[in-house]
């Protein structure tokens, strides 16, 4: 099973106390600023979980394997994930009991 | 950005009291860890998925000194971002 939006809006209706429909849309809301701020290129630091990084990348050659046709890939900006350590820790850990 | 200005920014978007705009938050990422260290997915539509990774152990070797070194196996998040996400990220 896998961890989706609607858990959580539901997690967040039971424990913090909100209506159904005020639940859905803080979540929502969360999620689009933290959209917003890597849009604007700003990083993004939850301490103990982790950093989402803007990361710009320079134009290069590059090279479908498949057919071995020689291609530009622009310069794009991407988004990347390091974990933090705290977390890394409980993950290799596994759950406590 | 760090956690408490999203709070902050959370709170002031929402109308909601700071402590309440915390419990959301916290609530968020702590639902992500749960799910991470039980070995589960996250699938968050537009945002991204986080997926665990397992790596095998290895014998590797300290470059400076030659000495073998035992690599333990271990696991890490590993974090695909969404479609909408990526899109809006780029130029």
């Amino acid at each position: 099973m896998s961890l989706t939006k609607e858990k959580i809006i539901e997690d967040i209706y039971h424990n913090v106390g909100l209506s159904k429909a005020q639940s859905r849309k803080v979540v929502e809301r969360v999620f689009e600023i933290v959209k917003q701020t890597l849009e604007s290129g700003e990083n993004l630091l939850i301490s103990g979980f982790g950093k989402f990084i803007v990361r710009e990348k320079a134009a290069r050659r590059g090279r479908n394997p498949q057919t071995t046709e020689d291609l530009q890939l622009r310069a794009r900006r991407v988004v990347v994930f390091r974990t933090s350590n705290v977390l890394r820790k409980k993950i290799n850990e596994g759950p406590k009991s | 950005m760090n956690k408490s200005q999203l709070i902050e920014a959370l709170a002031k978007a929402e109308d909601l009291a700071l402590k309440k705009a915390e419990e959301v938050v916290n609530t968020v990422f702590g639902d992500m860890e749960k799910a991470l260290t039980r070995g589960e997915r996250v699938e968050i539509r537009g945002f991204g998925s986080f997926k665990i990774k397992h790596y095998e152990g290895y014998q590797g070797r300290n470059p400076k000194t030659g000495e073998i070194i035992n690599v333990a196996s271990k696991k890490l998040p590993f974090f695909k971002v969404g479609k909408e996400l990526k899109d809006r990220v780029d130029i």
